[in-house]
């Protein structure tokens, strides 16, 4: 029903914004969806603002992503609003599959992201952005049964991000670092906080190579905190993302996800399709 | 994996490096020739596009033309120097916003993928164009 509710509000804001399709952004740089429902790479929210909206337009964007590793399946769907690119409001819903438990673990996370300097593409310094994620558990009972202070909490994060243009032995590189102040054990998944730990300071990075106008292949990094004492691990990923136009994007990835809740080296497949009109 | 994703980009650097000889960006799109030839695509380009082709109702064609190769040649190191109106001048008034400059990038780039120049070549000509985006942009 929920699902079904932001679905509906989408469509709203869609049809609200027809006619305004966004496209002042050259192709790509906007980057794809992060699996918390910002802009970003695969788990990595980017300095950069959803969608194609340059300082005078509006972007909406749709996306849905999975992750299948060894033990676990995570399913996300979610939205994103770009106003003038200096302000994004993102909404997503995490559905985190435990099939050894036979339960979901269910999550939705509002955010926004607010644009405070320059443009990945054109400013001498990188692109630098302030966000915050807030995380709300449906049901806390496995977040509470591991140790988890509480059953929803509020990342904030300051994300740098740059493109240079041919900088690579003619090709284009990307970077993007964020720091992210967080007491979030697996995203939120299992709850916040734990026996004797607060919030810290965590270092997350990107980096990625266009091999084409439309393709590019980069890999990404994210520190964990591990609060619950079940041997968290930093996560990573290598992924290839295609931008056949200014439409659709899609990306692969390969994630080494490590120990989740006492099941060790995590590895799978992620897949995700962003929209954007 | 990440071994092998770090290995190939390092691969590309090695091979970037060996391919970049000596040659100017002005001899690697072919001299004179293929400047005029891609400035050539890049007005048939903004030809076709209505809310580009806006900018250019007062202009001269003839006049663009040849100050864009000039332009072009000496910014790829090319055997010529650019002496013609300053970017500030020419854009004064014209109140272009970000969408409409990407937009032109992106006609250059549609005009270099015609004239079959390779990606890292094209990437090369956009950043040294790209410092003069504040020069062109809302004034």
């Amino acid at each position: 029903m929920k699902r079904l509710n932001w679905l509906f509000c989408l469509a709203c804001l869609g049809f609200a914004s027809s006619g305004l399709a966004a496209s002042g952004k050259l192709l790509a740089t906007p980057g794809v969806s992060q699996v918390e429902g910002s802009a970003g790479g695969g788990i990595v929210p980017w300095a950069q603002l959803a969608g194609y909206a340059s300082d005078d337009e509006i972007a909406i964007n749709g996306f849905c992503s999975r992750a299948d590793v060894s033990d676990y399946r995570l399913d996300v769907c979610g939205a994103q609003l770009n106003i003038y690119d200096r302000v994004e409001f993102s909404y997503a819903e995490q559905r985190f599959e435990v099939p050894a438990l036979n339960t979901d673990i269910e999550q939705s996370i509002t955010g926004a992201k607010v644009r405070l300097y320059g443009d990945i593409v054109y400013s001498k310094w990188p692109q630098l952005s302030l966000g915050v994620q807030h995380k709300s558990l449906d049901d806390g009972s496995i977040a509470n049964l591991l140790g988890a202070k509480d059953t929803s909490g509020t990342d904030v994060y300051l994300a740098a991000s740059k493109l240079h243009l041919g900088a690579l032995a003619g090709y284009n590189w990307f970077w993007n670092t964020t720091f992210r102040y967080s007491d979030a054990n697996q995203l939120g998944l299992l709850g916040f906080g734990g026996p004797d730990s607060d919030k810290e300071l965590l270092f997350e990075a990107s980096t990625a190579v266009f091999l084409t106008h439309q393709i590019a292949v980069g890999v990404e990094y994210r520190e964990k905190s591990n609060n619950l004492g079940l041997g968290e691990q930093d996560w990573q990923d290598v992924f290839v993302a295609w931008f056949p136009n200014k439409y659709v994007s899609v990306t692969a990835a390969w994630l080494d996800l490590g120990s989740i809740a006492g099941a060790k080296d995590q590895t799978g497949w992620y897949l995700s399709v962003t929209g954007y009109w | 994996m990440m071994k092998t994703l770090f290995t190939f980009v390092f691969a590309v650097m090695l091979v970037g490096c060996a391919s970049s000889n000596n040659s100017t960006l002005y001899q690697q799109i072919n001299g004179e020739q293929g400047v005029e030839k891609l400035v050539d695509s890049f007005i048939n380009q903004i030809g076709r596009d209505e809310q580009i082709l806006a900018y250019f109702k007062q202009t001269n064609v003839a006049h663009f033309r040849q100050g864009f190769i000039t332009h072009l040649c000496s910014v790829t190191n090319g055997p010529c120097e650019y002496k013609g109106d300053n970017m500030v001048d020419i854009h004064t008034g014209m109140n272009i916003p970000e969408k409409d400059f990407n937009r032109v990038v992106e006609l250059l780039i549609n005009a270099m993928d015609e004239q079959q120049i390779p990606q890292t070549v094209q990437n090369k000509i956009l950043s040294r164009l790209a410092p003069l985006r504040p020069e062109v942009i809302d004034i």
